[in-house]
This record gives C-alpha cells, structure tokens and sequence, in this order.
C-alpha cells in the first residue's frame, strides 16, 4: 500500500496489508487476521527445516545490504553451547527511507511473530529489538504489543504451547544513525558508545556479549511469517526480474513526487512504474532530475537512467547503484542539487562515529568544500579535490559510512557537474552566506 | 615445544610465523615497519587509524595489518601504490585538524606523525584556510597535559586506562570530528601508572609536565639503563642533556616491564643530577680530610684492610652487584659481617593490573635480590651494632642516622664510598668518591631473580669512580678486574646462583639466574 | 552550596524499581545504560554530572565511561533545556520539501531566535536533526515525545499553541 495512500493495483500487498487499519495493532486483532498460525508451524518444524524454507525462498536483507537471510540464519552454531540472540534492526535512519516506522506502528504483530520464528530458527532464547529513540510512538506501540504477546502466549516461557522459551525485549536507541550498522547496534546494546566493530570476529560467532547473534531488519522479519504459511516456493514466484531476487519489498517513495509513501511491489517491478504510476509522478510543471533509490548512500541516478531500471537487487546494481533499504528519494528541476549532496555530506559528519581517520576527518572537510562552492568561494580544483577525497575514504573504514557520504559526491559530480560549475563559475548566485 | 608456523611474504621476503601472528608482527620479522598509530603490542588493537592498511593478494580491499591474521602462503604488499596512496590520505586528513604546533610542541624530533608526513605525507596542505578545531588544553593533572587539538583520536590512552591500569577514567567523547579525549571532572591521571600515556601518545597531545620545554629530543641522548624506584628492575631509557638526566622513560622488555614504567620511577631521576658531591679521593690527616690521588687512596685501602681482623660492611640496596661483590672480595679474608640497607617502606604495592607481575614494589631499591646473593644479610640493626666493636667498617653508598654514625664512630677505623657530600662521615680514614647509578656501567637483580645490566648514561663529576673499580684497586692481586664485564664475570664465577652466566650473555634483555634451593632462606 | 543545589539522587523509590526490573533482561548490567539514562531524562528533563556519577555507580561502571556514552547519542542532554524541546529534520529528503522553511518558522514562533538557544519564556528549544524516518510525511517534527508529521510553516504556529 502506498501508505498513507490507498493501495495501488499495481502493488502486491503482503507485508502492508493491514496498514492504516488500527484492528490489527492488538493481538486479538492480529491472530483474527490469521497472525500467530505461522508461529505455531514454525514451531512444528526444526531448526534447520525452518532455516530451509526460508533459504528457498530468496529472501535477502531489507535494511541495506541484501545479503541472503536464510544463509546467514545458517551461520549460527548447530549446537547452541553460548546463549544465542536475535537482535531486530528498528533503527531506522537512512535518509529518505520510513517503511520499518509503518510495520512498527500498525502491524507490531507482523515483527513480533516474524521474530519469534527466526530466534527458533537460530536457536535463540532471547531477542532485542533496537528503536531509534525518535520514534517514540512506535516504541509505545510496539512495548504494548509485547505485552500482550507474553499474555496470549506468543511469547514467553512455553510459547504457544510448544514447550519453547522465547523473550523479546525492546531497547530504545537515543539517536545516534551508526547504531544502525549491526556491530554498531550490539555495542549500543551493550551500553556502550556505537561503534562498529571490526569483522571477523562475525557476530553468528561472536556477536553480543562474544555470544552467537544474528541481525536481521524489520522488514525481513516481517516477510518471514508470510514465507512459513504460504511457502518458499510462493515468494519466489513473486518476482518479475532476476530469479536472485524475490518476494516484495516496500519502497518509501518520497520527495518530489505527488503521492510520496510506502509502496510494496514485487522484486524487478519497473522503477519508472513505481515514481510515475504508482506515485503519482512529477509536481504539475516539474520534470524529474534524479533519483537517489536505496537511501542516501547510493549512488544517485539520472532521469534518463530510471527509465529501463527493474527494482531488484541485480537491476540497480546494472546501474551502477544499490537497491539499498529502498528508500526512494526523488528530485526534481527545482532541486539545488549541489546543497542537497551538502547537506547530506553534512548528515554523515553528523553521523561519524569517530574512530577511523577518513570518516572522522573526511566527511566535515567534504561539508566544508561543498558549503565553500555554495558560497560562491569554491575552486576549479575543489571538484577534483571532492572526488580525490571520496576516493581515499572508500574501502578504507571499519564501516561503510565513509563510503556513503562519498557515493553521493561522486555520482553527483559525475552526473551534474554543469551544476557545480555554476557554482564555480559565479553563474549561479550564491546559496549560502559566506563562510 | 613445536608451534603450527605458516609462511607469509611480506615485500617480497618470506618468514615463517607462529599461527595467529597479526600482519603487523609477522612483517617486523621481515624486517618491515608498517606505519601505524592505534596499534600497540601491549594493547588491544581496535584498527581505527587506518594507517596499517596494506595489500594483501586475493583480499578485495586493503587490510589493516594491526588485526589480520596471517594465513598460510599469504602474499603483501606494505609499499604498493595502493598503500602508500591509502597512508598518504590518512596523513592528510590527520593534518587537516592537527596544528602547525612543531615549533612548540615538545614531541617534535620524536612525533609519529613528524616522521611518517616527512617520509610519505603529501608536502603541501589541500585544505586551505578552512578553520582548524579548537579546544583548550586541558590538565589531567598531575603529570599529564592534553593538548586536545593535536590528538589524533588513536584512543592508546584511554585503552591504556581501561584494560592495563583498570582505572577507566579517561573516554572519547562527542562524536565525528567534534570528538576529543575526556576525563571524568571528579578525577585526574593519577593512577600511579598513568604517565605510560604520555610515551604511548604518538603525538604531543598528551605531554608531560616535568619535560614541558625542557629540552628538544635531538639534544638528547639515549642510554639503556635500570630503574632504581624499586626491586621490580623496569627497564628505562634515561636521556640526558649537557650530562644532565632530564628524562627517564621505559624501554621495552616483554618479560619484565613490557613497555611500561610507574610514575614513581618516571619521577626518580633528579637525584642523579645532584652536585653535592664529593670531588676527590680524600684522606684523613691530622683532623683534617685533605684531597689525594686514586693510587694514593688505593694504597690506604689496601692497608687498612690487611690490618683489619674484624670487619663489617653496611651498602646501599642501590649498589651494583659489581660493587657489592668487589667490596666483599676485598675483605674476604677477614669474613667480614655484609649487611644490606633496605629502605623503609611507607605504601603499599602499586600493581599494573594488566601485566601479571608488574608492580611498584615496596622495597624501594633495585638491588636488593643482588645484596643476598653476594652474601649480604638484611639486619641492618645487628650490623649496626657489630660495627660498632669493628676493626674498619665500610660504608657503600649509605646514609646513617645520628644513633648509627653514633655506632658507627667506635669502630677503630671507617671507610666511606661515597656519591654524596652528607655521607661523609667526619672521622673517617678515607672517602673514597664513586659514581651513581647514572654514572656507571653495572648490573642489577630485581626480585625476580633477573640479572640486567644499565648503562653509563654521564659522566661523573670530579673523579668519582665506580665502587668496584674502587674496591679491585686495592686488591693486591694480580688479576684484579679492570672492566665491569671482567668484575661482573668475577663475582658470578664465585656465586652459585649465578653459575653460568656470564657478562656477555646479559645483553639489554637481562637473564634469570637460575633456581637453586637455599634451606631457610 | 545550600541544599537546594545539592545533587538528589533519580534512582529511589519506583524509578529504582523500574530500573532493577530491567536487569533480568539483560546478562550484564552495563547493558542497562542507556534505559538508565533514559529514566534520568524523563525524571530530571537533562542529564547532570551528579546524575552521571550517580548512573555509573548504580551499574558499575566509571562516571569518564557514563559520560563518553552520553555525549554520543545525541538526544541525550548534558545541559538544561526549554520545557518542550523541539526537533526538526532538515535532511535531504526533508530539505527538498521545505524543511529549511519550517526550520525558520519554528524559530520564529517559539521566540528562541537561534537552534539551540531557549526562548526568553523557558518555553521552548528548537534543534536541527538528521533523518528522523518520515520522509514521505515531511516535514515531521519531534516536540517532547510527540512526533508529529506533515509539518509546514503555515501550521506551525496552532501546533505550538498545545505546548505550555
């Protein structure tokens, strides 16, 4: 659905469906629309069988990265010696994407018995989900859902009745982007500063509290009850592009477009069906400029290049950018790109943790020349400077916020640099004061 | 005890390393230094400089050496165009922030950063005349400094504080490039091993208040030597200026101190520098000390000794094993009473606690262990009393209260090796001038029976000599000893704890005599 | 220092226990930091040296190590602020939809003048944000703990009106 907009026909509603519908935030509400059953198989199943399924089913991380769920469910430990957690990512910080909000706030239920199937599936007791701290709404709303889960049974020390020990426990964040990056977030979880860790060790080995832990997003947890009750092989079948990438994936359209929102549609869907059709297309007397597609840190596309784009993973790699968390930021002619790619320079120096060099120093002395061209001061050197810096902060960190705020840099140069030039030149009168 | 050894090729030189050997350790063996900052080997490696990034064969994007492990039949490349590209960009991103502070920042002539930008930093600055970060200085007190705009956020402090002291009092805070290092307001650095952070900061950023503009580090000179502070035998460079000790700082030796030294050691140095001291060989004549030559004084000694039937010797823990032994030999034939000072102790132990066996301990001398295995007895109080019914009581390097010089005084005869003008005692036949701990080659045993050799780091003032030197110029014998190593050899030929090993084979390291049982000892 | 300023502790009576019933949750109390904080955040509306210290002790940890996690989450303040504290997101995808605009307007009608600064009446202090997860609603804000969507300059002044 393109929540907060009505459904349209050209979406597959699966995890959306009950958006908008207040009946479904309740536990009553949720089992009555069916929720609760795929635990109960789950629960029915083994480990490894449930680990199969979902492995059949393609299902690839939602928050960013893509990586196959079922297989890194399989990283975990056979025999559980160390206590094993599930940590669902609820972080959500990525500019332009707020899908996970929507799951949190009217289908908690959805993640809840998402997550309890997976913390079987990985043999973990125990599971935290991590809030950002902003949304303090879902916090209360999801705490509530818990709630009633423990009393209904769906949680709790003999879970529906299988004997099975599952607790959930919610953690709120205090805002802080990095703690969505998996090490980052057990740091965090373990009260300390969010820093990312190095890898190995991996967290399936050495996760929270050195113990066995598998990350997973809200999103992803949320497509797995879905999987269990229907069928690996009925999430397959919703793809219309490359076979490596199935199911549905919700885009969080928004920006210049009319009807900007949460559309779910089936992996490989066209991406000009989905900002032209679907939402709405273009402002009355706009045209479109560019479309940053999987978050702020991908590289942005130009106008022409959504044109024959299929949404999956393979189609915007082809592009030469990600499908990332689907976060579709969509910008027009009336776009200054340039600040735009500044002020998101300046969100990642907002956001470094501060451990490595060139993210710590690189991404406020990025801020500091994209402000400079802003103000009218830049050089003809500043472009080359920008794209020697990006260079020397990408594949070079612990973490790859370095490399974001880099990616926006270089597309954006290379894509539009008769727009810095402007800037450069004094064509373009100045955006900011000076600095 | 064989190990599982992997080979590894490192710019092009293949070595063999135990299993588990971290990049950055294995390319030492190939006699390669990989630039870096955060990495240390006495901490956990948390790779957040990023300057050890090197290129590894088969491996998609650069490695931090400091945290990858190597693997059977890896192949790197410290130097490539890749490396060296990934180094320089960190450099310039260090400097964008750091301050051009090298004219008045005490590290300079020994900054890590100095020598890797002069070796492979960019040689103009592309950042412009964007404003640096600022923050004051802060004082963590007592010792230390943080000259917060230098820091490169290598975090060696505060891991120091968190996993070797155990005293967490230091932490980043803030965030991205706002980020600094911060102490809890309620506290200071002092954790009685909390100066190590000073020589850990690669930079100037955490300085020392005692060397604050003393002197620059290319005017220095560098000596091994063996701290004094204790019995624990911490491995130190002591630098000196115009002959002058203006710094103690530690030296490495994994199996004693790794590389690390108490405050109170760091601190125990001026007294090396004192000018009180005694000129001259000086011989007692008609109430009076008169000045004389070494062969005279030599010449005395040896009289005086072969008169004497009953001796006593009272030394100073702080004397070299040399000299404790030499003094002994030279009146052996009188079975002289040897006794030791061992110096009041007031607090208690000051362990590190992330170094097993590491510890400000609280027998206050270096030399203690040396002292009992020449033979030397800690009654001090009975000595005391025996020398009072002596023929020649000698006094090492000791400074005796008003009741023991009272003891002292009805000896019929008194001879004082001397390093300081207050130990002079006013009836003595002969004061005899030697040199201190600064001042001499010698050895010591700390309490774990380790035997390790300091080295002569300035020259003493007026003809001071080393108390063994002293000591074989009044042997009658032919085949005195004329060097350390010589009187080293001698004495551990003749002391069965010390049974092979020989002068030699102490290195800058130390050896550990070997275990013998001693009933009731 | 009259009593008045003397540091009264946050962790007695129901907060304690609605502290200690958070530790079966966790393996290691240190994990319990940040709902700590949290707690001393609702209770006092900023976080103190005298509540940092109080925090460390109560888990075991250091006041240097407390006060290094609190300066790194960034809703977490080390200084008093307005009765209503105010958070607007101006990333990119805000940005584009007038977030700079609403930003203005906010400063405007709460009288604080300057992101940061209070205004003269105690009432209100407004802060720039990084993405605050609702894009699509832009431009959303954050007064206290209510999250409101949709924000533009034109509404803002009957929001405000709801904050005393």
């Amino acid at each position: 659905m393109g929540y907060p907009h009505a459904s349209h026909p050209k979406e597959e509603v699966v995890l959306s469906k009950h958006f908008g519908d207040a009946g479904a935030r309740t536990f009553d509400g949720w089992v009555k629309r069916g929720g609760y059953e795929a635990l109960r198989k789950a629960l029915a199943l083994s480990r490894d069988e449930v680990v199969e399924v979902v492995k059949a089913s393609g299902l690839r991380g939602r928050g960013g990265a893509g990586f196959p769920t079922g297989l890194k469910w399989s990283f975990m430990p056979k025999e559980v010696t160390k206590p094993h957690y599930l940590v669902c990512n609820a972080d959500e910080s990525e500019p332009g994407t707020f899908k996970d909000r929507e799951i949190l706030r009217w289908t908690p239920h959805q993640l809840i018995e998402g997550c309890a199937i997976a913390a079987h599936a990985i043999g973990a007791q125990r599971i935290y989900v991590y809030v950002r701290g902003e949304f303090t709404a879902e916090y209360r709303i999801l705490q509530a859902a818990v709630d009633e889960a423990y009393r209904g049974g769906a949680l709790g020390g003999d879970v529906l009745g299988s004997g099975r020990r599952i607790d959930l426990v919610v953690h709120r964040g205090a805002g802080a982007y990095i703690c969505g990056e998996e090490t980052a977030m057990m740091n965090s979880i373990e009260g300390r500063r969010g820093n990312p860790r190095i890898k190995p060790p991996f967290p399936a080995q050495a996760g929270l509290w050195a113990s066995p832990t598998t990350i997973n997003n809200v999103e992803t947890l949320s497509a797995v009850p879905h999987i269990i009750a229907k069928g690996a092989e009925w999430y397959r079948s919703l793809c219309r592009g490359n076979p490596k990438s199935t199911g549905t994936k919700l885009f969080s359209v928004c920006g210049h477009v009319q009807k900007p929102g949460n559309y779910e549609v089936v992996m490989g869907t066209p991406m000009r069906e989905l900002v032209y059709d679907m939402a709405g297309g273009m402002r009355p007397g706009r045209t479109l400029k560019a479309v940053i597609p999987g978050g702020s840190s991908v590289p942005m596309l130009s106008a022409a290049e959504i044109e024959d784009c299929p949404l999956d993973y393979e189609g915007v790699a082809a592009k030469g950018s990600m499908l990332g968390s689907g976060g579709m930021i969509v910008m027009d002619d009336s776009t200054d790109l340039v600040y735009q790619v500044m002020r998101l320079a300046r969100f990642y120096a907002h956001e470094s943790c501060a451990q490595c060099t060139q993210c710590r120093e690189g991404t406020a002395w990025t801020t500091r020349i994209l402000e400079r061209i802003l103000a009218g001061e830049g050089k003809p050197s500043d472009l080359d400077l920008l794209l020697d810096l990006a260079d020397n902060m990408t594949g070079k960190t612990i973490c790859v916020l370095s490399d974001s705020c880099a990616a926006p840099v270089v597309s954006a140069i290379a894509k539009f640099r008769g727009e810095f030039e402007a800037y450069l030149s004094r064509a373009r009168k100045p955006a900011l004061a000076q600095v | 005890m064989t190990q599982d050894l992997v080979t590894v090729t490192i710019d092009g030189l293949a070595v063999q390393v135990p299993k588990g050997t971290s990049v950055i350790e294995a390319a030492k063996q190939a006699g390669v230094l990989i630039p870096h900052y955060c990495y240390h080997p006495s901490l956990r490696s948390p790779a957040v400089c990023r300057m050890c990034l090197v290129e590894v064969e088969k491996a998609p994007k650069l490695m931090p050496a400091c945290v990858t492990t190597v693997a059977d039949g890896q192949v790197v490349h410290t130097d490539s165009e890749a490396a060296r590209k990934a180094r320089t960009g960190v450099l310039e991103f260090l400097l964008i922030n750091h301050p051009l502070d090298c004219p008045i920042c005490d590290q300079a002539g020994e900054c890590e950063l100095q020598d890797y930008v002069f070796q492979e930093g960019r040689a103009g600055s592309r950042y412009g005349d964007y404003a640096k970060r600022y923050n004051p200085v802060e004082d963590f007190g007592p010792d230390v400094l943080y000259v917060a705009n230098r820091c490169i956020l290598c975090t060696r402090c505060v891991r120091f504080m968190e996993d070797v002291a155990e005293a967490p009092v230091l932490n980043v805070s803030e965030r991205g490039d706002r980020a600094y290092i911060g102490i809890d307001p309620a506290h200071c650095l002092d954790h009685p091993w909390a100066g190590n952070v000073v020589d850990l900061c690669p930079v100037g950023s955490l300085i020392s208040k005692d060397f604050l503009h003393k002197a620059r580090a290319w005017d220095l000179d560098k000596t091994a030597s063996i701290c004094t502070g204790c019995s624990q035998g911490c491995n130190i460079m002591v630098d000196t200026r115009d002959n002058t000790v203006v710094r103690v700082r530690p030296r490495a030796n994994l199996d004693v101190n790794r590389h690390f030294i108490c405050d109170h050691g760091r601190m125990h140095y001026r007294w090396m520098n004192r000018g009180d001291r005694i000129e001259a060989p000086l011989v007692a004549e008609a109430g009076r000390h008169l000045a004389t030559d070494w062969d005279a004084a030599a010449a005395g000694l040896r009289e005086l000794v072969a008169k004497s039937g009953r001796t006593v010797v009272l030394a100073s823990a702080g004397a070299s094993l040399e000299s404790l032994g030499l003094v002994a030999r030279l009146l052996a034939r009188s079975s002289p009473l040897l006794a030791v000072q061992i110096p009041p102790v007031a607090d208690a132990e000051a362990p590190l606690a992330g170094v097993p066996g590491l510890a400000l301990r609280t027998e206050r001398a270096p030399n203690g262990e040396g002292a009992r295995l020449t033979g030397y007895s800690r009654d001090w109080p009975a000595a005391v009393r025996a020398a009072a019914g002596a023929d020649l009581v000698v006094l090492l390097d000791v400074t005796l209260t008003e009741a023991e010089l009272g003891e002292v005084r009805r000896a019929k005869a008194i001879v004082v090796f001397g390093t300081r003008q207050d130990q002079v005692v006013a009836e003595a036949r002969l004061v005899l001038p030697v040199t201190n701990v600064a001042e001499e080659n010698g050895t010591f045993v700390n309490r774990d029976r380790r035997v390790q050799r300091y080295q002569q780091a300035k020259v003493a003032s007026g003809m001071a000599r080393p108390a063994w030197w002293v000591a074989a110029q009044a042997l009658a014998v032919p085949e005195a000893p004329s060097t350390v190593a010589e009187a080293f050899d001698l004495i551990a030929g003749a002391t069965p704890d010390l049974a092979g090993i020989r002068y030699a084979d102490l290195g800058l390291s130390g050896r550990v005599a070997s275990a013998r049982s001693h009933a009731g000892v | 220092m009259s009593s008045a300023t003397q540091y009264q502790p946050v962790f007695v009576g129901e907060i304690r226990a609605r502290l200690e019933a958070l530790f079966p949750k966790y393996p290691e109390k240190q994990a319990c930091l940040l709902p700590a904080l949290w707690l001393v955040q609702e209770a006092r509306g900023w976080i103190s040296d005298g509540a940092i210290a109080e925090v460390a002790e109560v888990l075991g940890l250091t006041p240097a190590y407390v006060r290094g996690v609190v300066t790194f989450y960034t809703m977490y303040h080390t200084h008093p602020v307005g009765r209503h504290f105010i958070q607007v997101c101006t990333t990119s995808p805000c940005n584009i939809c007038g977030a700079e605009e609403v930003t203005k307007a906010l400063l405007k009608h709460t009288g604080c003048g300057a992101l940061g600064a209070t205004s003269p009446d105690g009432r209100f202090t407004v802060i720039e944000v990084e993405c605050l997860g609702a894009c699509g609603f832009a431009t959303p804000i954050l007064i206290d703990d209510d999250f409101v969507e949709g924000v533009t300059p034109e509404r803002v002044a009957g929001i405000l009106q709801g904050y005393k």
